[in-house]
C-alpha cells in the first residue's frame, strides 16, 4: 500500500533526508536496485555458509553408524534449520538478488517500479533471518522440520510435544519472510510489465526476465497460502485452537494440503530463476541465439500454471484415495513435459555453436546434466507405487538436492562468474573458477548420488542415526566426504569473489560479446541511473543486433563500433566515473544527441524502509513471547515508518 | 571502485524524454500506473489469503462438537452491520467522484462517512465477538470457534486497516495536500476498500447464511 504522494513542499521534522550514495552509511538508506541486489546476494551467501555448516554437522553425524556428534534433538534442529535456511534465506534471496540487479538493466529501465519498497523487502529478509536465528539463544531453535507437519508442530505448548519457543519463531519468522518476498514479487511484476524501454515487447525480453515474472506471480499467489497455514499452527500451539486437533474433529492433513499447495510452487520459485540464468549464459557462450525462444518462454509459463496442480504428490502415502492419487500422478508426469522441452532447447542452443568452455559455461552445462538427473528421479515420484516405496527415504533427499543444488545453485554459481565483470569491472579468477566447478561437480555427486541407493535400500530421512550392519556405512561415509568437498568449493568461490573484486583482471567493455542490454551500459559497474538515454529496442537480443548484422549469404558481419550513429558513442565515453553523486543525479550532456541538458531524476535514499521494517521483528518477539506491550511497540514503529514513508516524496 | 569507462556501441539515437525512475506513472508500458497495478496484484494475493481461510471454514463446517453456529448467530443484527459495510462502498465511490471534480468539501465528507460506516461494522463485530464469548464460543471451544474467529477476525483487521487509511486521506485532504490531480490515491484506497467489502459478501454468505 504505497500511496506515494507527490507533495511540492514538505517540512521534514524527523530526519533530514539522507544524501550519501557512497560510503558505509549509504547502504542503510539506499534505494538503488543494484546496491540492494548486492545486499541480497551478500546476505544470502552468509546464510549459504550457515546452512552449509548445518549440512556438514548433519553429514558428520551420519558419517558412521550410531553417530554421536549430535543428540537427537540437536539433529532435529539442524535439519529443520538447514532446510529453512536454504529455501527461504539462501535460495529465494539469491534469486531476488539476480532479479534486482538485472531486471531493470535487461528491460532498459533506470530502477524498479518501487525503489523504497524494494529496500523494505531486503530489510525484511535480513531482519527475518536474524529473527529466526535468534531463537538459538532465546528459547530453542525450530525443530519441527522445514515443512513443519502438524499435529507435531501444532500440538499446544502445554502438552510439550515440541517444547521451547522454536516452532513459534519458525511460524512467525516465515510469515515475516513471506511479507518480504511478496513485496519484492509485486515490485518485480510491476517493473517488468510497466517499466520496459520503448520497443521492449514482452516477446523481446530476455528469458531471465520472463522467468522472474513467472516466479513473481508464483510468489504472490503461494505466500498467502502458507501464511494461513502457519497462522493456524501458531493459533493451535498458543491459543489452543483446534484446526489440526483430531480429537476435536480437526484435520492434520489440511495442513499438508495448504503447505504443499504453497510448497510445490515454491519449488518452481526456486528453480525457474536458475533456468533463466542458464538461458542467458548458454546462448552467449555458444555464440548462437537461444534455440526456440518462444518455446522456452511458454514452457516456463506452462510450468508456472501446472505447478499448482501437483502438490499432492508430496502426500501419496497419506491415504488420499485412488482417484486423487491417480490425478496427481498424471499431473506430475505432465509437468515433466515443459521441463523436458527446456532441456532440449538448451541442448539445441549449444549444438553446433562455437563454444567457449569457461567457468560460467561449465556451470551451465553442469546445470543441464544435474538437473536432468534430478528431473528423471522426479518423474519416478509420479509412479505412485514407486513413490510409496521412496517416501521419507534418502531417495527423496537425493532427488530434490539434484534439482535444487544441481539446478539452482549450479546456475547461480555460473551466474556469479558470468555477471561479475558487470558488477565490478573485473573478471573472477578463471583457473580458480574451473577448480571450483570440478570440485562442486565431484563433491555434489559424491554426496548426493549415493543417497539414491541408500534410499532404495531403505535408509529413512530425518532420522539421526542408523545401526551397524544395515549396509549403509560405506555410502554414508562417501556422502560425508563429498559434502566436505562441496564446502571447499564454496570456500574457493567466496575467496575468489572477495579477492577478484579488487584484484581481478580488468574486464574490457562487453567482455563476453553478450546479447542483452545490461552489457550495453557505459561503464562497469553501471552508473546509478543505468542508461544515459533510455534505449530504443528493435529486436530480441537487442545488444547483439547493435553489434552484428548478416551479409547476403547469411554470415555474421560485425558492424563498425557504434553502428549507425558512431558519434554518440564517443560522447558517452566522456562520462565521469560515479556520476550519480546526489539524489537528483547529474547526467553528462551527450554531445551529439538531443538528450543534452535533461537531468535524470533518480529516487532519493530514504531512512524509512529500514525504520518501518525494524517494527516487524519487534512485533515478532511480541507475538512469540506473547508480550503485547512489545507487540504494540512494534506496531507503533511500523506505523511511524509507514507514515513518514508515505509523506516523503520519492525523489527530490 | 574504478570503472571501465569504455564507449559502448550505442543504438538508435532516439532522444527519449527522461523517465523519472521510481515514479514513472505517466508513461508505463501497459498504460496502467505503477501503484494501481501493484494494488491489483496485491489484491490478487489477498484473494488466496481469504480463499485459504474460507476453504478451511468450509472444510470444517458441521464437523464441530458442542456449541453450534445456529446457537449463537444473530442474523438480523449481522445483516444490518453487513448492509452498512456494503453502503460504505457507495460513499467511497462518492468520495472519489468528488475529488475528481475538485469538490474537496464533499471529498472530506464522504471519506469520513466511509470510515464511520467501517467503524460501525467493526464495532458490530466487536459486540458480536463479545456476545459469542459470553455464550461460550471461544477460540479453543471447538472447530467452529477456531475457524470462525480466524476468518472473520482477519477480515475485521483488514477493515480496520482500511479505516486508518481513509482517515489518513481525510487528514491530507483537510491540509490541502490531496488535490484533484492526486485523485488516484483515493481511487487506489477505494480498490482496497471495495475488495474488503466483496470478501465480506462471500464470508457473510458462507459463514452466516448457508444453512448447514
Amino acid at each position: 500500500m504505497t500511496t506515494t504522494l507527490t507533495v511540492p513542499k514538505v517540512k521534514r521534522s524527523i530526519f533530514r533526508r539522507p544524501r550519501a550514495t557512497t560510503g558505509f552509511r549509504s547502504w542503510f538508506t539506499t534505494v538503488d536496485h543494484k546496491k540492494i541486489g548486492i545486499m541480497y546476494a551478500t546476505t544470502a551467501m552468509v546464510f549459504l555458509v550457515i546452512g552449509g555448516i548445518e549440512a556438514l554437522l548433519i553429514r558428520l553425524q551420519l558419517a558412521a553408524p550410531n553417530g554421536t556428534v549430535l543428540t537427537a534433538s540437536q539433529y532435529n534442529t539442524m535439519f529443520t534449520m538447514h532446510g529453512t535456511t536454504m529455501v527461504f534465506l539462501m535460495g529465494m534471496p539469491l534469486a531476488v538478488a539476480f532479479g534486482n540487479y538485472l531486471i531493470p538493466l535487461q528491460i532498459g529501465a533506470r530502477d524498479v517500479a518501487f525503489p523504497r519498497l524494494n529496500a523494505f523487502g531486503y530489510w525484511v529478509v535480513l531482519f527475518g533471518g536474524i529473527f529466526i536465528y535468534s531463537s538459538f539463544v532465546l528459547g530453542g531453535a525450530p525443530n519441527g522440520g522445514w515443512f513443519g507437519y502438524t499435529p507435531l508442530t501444532s500440538s499446544p505448548i502445554s502438552l510439550g510435544a515440541l517444547p521451547g519457543r522454536g516452532p513459534d519463531f519458525w511460524t512467525v519468522g516465515l510469515i515475516m519472510l513471506g511479507i518480504g518476498s511478496t513485496t519484492s514479487a509485486v515490485n518485480f511484476i510491476v517493473t517488468i510489465l510497466n517499466m520496459r524501454a520503448p520497443g521492449m515487447t514482452l516477446m523481446r525480453m530476455p528469458v531471465f526476465c520472463w522467468m522472474m515474472l513467472v516466479v513473481a506471480f508464483l510468489t504472490v499467489f503461494a505466500m498467502p497460502i502458507v501464511t494461513v497455514a502457519l497462522t493456524m499452527v501458531w493459533w493451535d500451539r498458543n491459543l489452543m485452537s483446534n484446526f489440526f486437533n483430531a480429537a476435536a474433529g480437526g484435520d492434520p492433513l489440511l495442513y499438508q494440503h495448504l503447505f504443499w499447495l504453497f510448497g510445490h510452487p515454491e519449488v518452481y520459485i526456486l528453480i525457474l530463476p536458475g533456468m533463466g540464468i542458464v538461458s542467458e549464459i548458454l546462448p552467449v557462450m555458444s555464440r548462437k541465439p537461444l534455440f526456440g525462444y518462444s518455446v522456452v518462454v511458454f514452457s516456463g509459463i506452462a510450468i508456472g500454471f501446472l505447478g499448482w496442480g501437483v502438490w499432492a504428490h508430496h502426500m501419496f502415502v497419506t491415504g488420499l484415495g485412488p482417484v486423487a492419487v491417480s490425478a496427481f500422478g498424471l499431473s506430475t508426469m505432465l509437468i515433466a513435459i515443459p521441463t523436458g522441452v527446456k532441456i532440449f532447447n538448451w541442448l539445441g542452443t549449444v549444438w553446433g555453436g562455437s563454444i567457449r568452455l569457461n567457468t560460467p559455461m561449465l556451470f551451465s552445462l553442469g546445470f543441464i546434466a544435474m538437473f536432468t538427473i534430478g528431473g528423471l528421479s522426479g518423474v519416478l515420484h509420479s509412479v505412485v507405487p514407486a513413490d510409496t516405496q521412496q517416501t521419507d527415504t534418502y531417495f527423496v533427499v537425493a532427488h530434490f538436492h539434484y534439482v535444487l543444488f544441481g539446478g539452482l545453485v549450479f546456475a547461480i554459481f555460473g551466474g556469479i562468474f558470468y555477471w561479475f565483470p558487470l558488477l565490478y569491472g573485473r573478471f573472477m579468477n578463471e583457473k580458480l573458477g574451473k577448480v571450483t566447478f570440478w570440485l562442486t561437480l565431484i563433491g555434489f555427486n559424491l554426496t548426493f548420488f549415493p543417497m539414491h541407493i541408500l534410499g532404495l535400500e531403505g535408509q529413512a530421512r530425518r532420522t539421526y542415526r542408523y545401526s551397524e550392519g544395515m549396509g549403509f556405512d560405506a555410502l554414508n561415509l562417501a556422502a560425508t566426504v563429498g559434502s566436505f568437498v562441496i564446502a571447499v568449493a564454496v570456500l574457493l568461490l567466496l575467496v575468489n569473489i572477495l579477492v577478484s573484486r579488487r584484484h581481478g583482471a580488468v574486464a574490457p567493455h562487453d567482455p563476453w560479446d553478450a546479447r542483452s542490454l545490461e552489457w550495453s551500459v557505459s561503464s562497469y559497474p553501471p552508473p546509478e541511473y543505468n542508461f544515459e538515454e533510455i534505449p530504443q529496442v528493435e529486436a530480441r537480443d537487442e545488444y547483439w543486433h547493435r553489434k552484428y548484422t548478416e551479409d547476403e549469404s547469411g554470415r555474421l558481419v560485425r558492424l563498425p563500433s557504434g553502428g549507425a550513429d558512431a558519434p554518440s558513442a564517443g560522447a558517452v565515453a566522456t562520462l565521469e566515473p560515479d556520476g550519480g553523486g546526489e539524489g537528483g543525479a547529474v547526467v553528462p550532456s551527450g554531445g551529439g544527441h538531443g538528450a543534452g541538458g535533461h537531468g535524470i531524476h533518480m529516487p532519493s535514499p530514504s531512512y524509512f524502509p529500514i525504520l518501518m521494517c525494524a517494527g516487524l521483528p519487534v512485533i515478532g518477539y511480541g507475538v512469540v513471547f506473547q508480550n503485547w506491550y512489545l507487540g504494540a511497540l512494534g506496531v507503533l514503529i511500523l506505523i511511524v515508518g509507514m507514515y513518514a514513508w508515505a509523506l516523503e516524496p520519492s525523489s527530490e | 571502485m574504478e570503472q571501465a569507462a569504455i564507449a559502448p556501441p550505442a543504438g538508435g539515437a532516439h532522444a527519449s524524454t527522461p523517465v523519472h525512475a521510481g515514479h514513472g506513472d505517466h508513461e508505463t508500458s501497459t498504460g496502467v500506473t505503477n501503484t494501481k497495478l501493484a494494488m491489483w496484484i496485491f489484491l490478487s494475493s489477498e484473494c488466496l489469503l481469504f480463499g485459504a481461510l474460507i476453504a478451511t471454514y468450509l472444510l470444517y463446517r458441521g464437523r464441530s462438537k458442542g456449541i453450534e453456529p445456529a446457537d449463537v448467530y444473530n442474523i438480523p443484527f449481522t445483516s444490518a452491520t453487513s448492509f452498512i459495510l456494503l453502503m460504505s462502498s457507495l460513499t467511497m465511490v462518492l468520495a472519489l467522484a468528488a475529488i475528481q471534480r475538485a469538490d474537496y468539501r464533499r471529498t472530506k465528507i464522504w471519506l469520513v462517512a466511509t470510515a464511520l460506516f467501517g467503524m460501525t461494522f467493526v464495532g458490530g463485530q466487536v459486540y458480536e465477538f463479545t456476545e459469542f464469548v459470553r455464550q461460550g464460543v471461544r477460540v479453543d471451544t471447538n472447530l467452529f470457534g477456531s475457524s470462525f474467529y480466524l476468518l472473520t477476525g482477519l477480515h475485521g483487521l483488514h477493515v480496520t486497516v482500511g479505516i486508518v487509511w481513509l482517515l489518513s486521506l481525510w487528514g491530507l485532504t483537510t491540509q490541502g495536500r490531496l488535490q484533484q490531480k492526486d485523485s488516484e490515491t483515493i481511487e487506489i484506497s477505494g480498490l482496497y476498500w471495495h475488495f474488503v467489502d466483496v470478501v465480506w459478501i462471500v464470508i457473510f454468505t458462507v459463514v452466516y447464511l448457508i444453512p448447514r
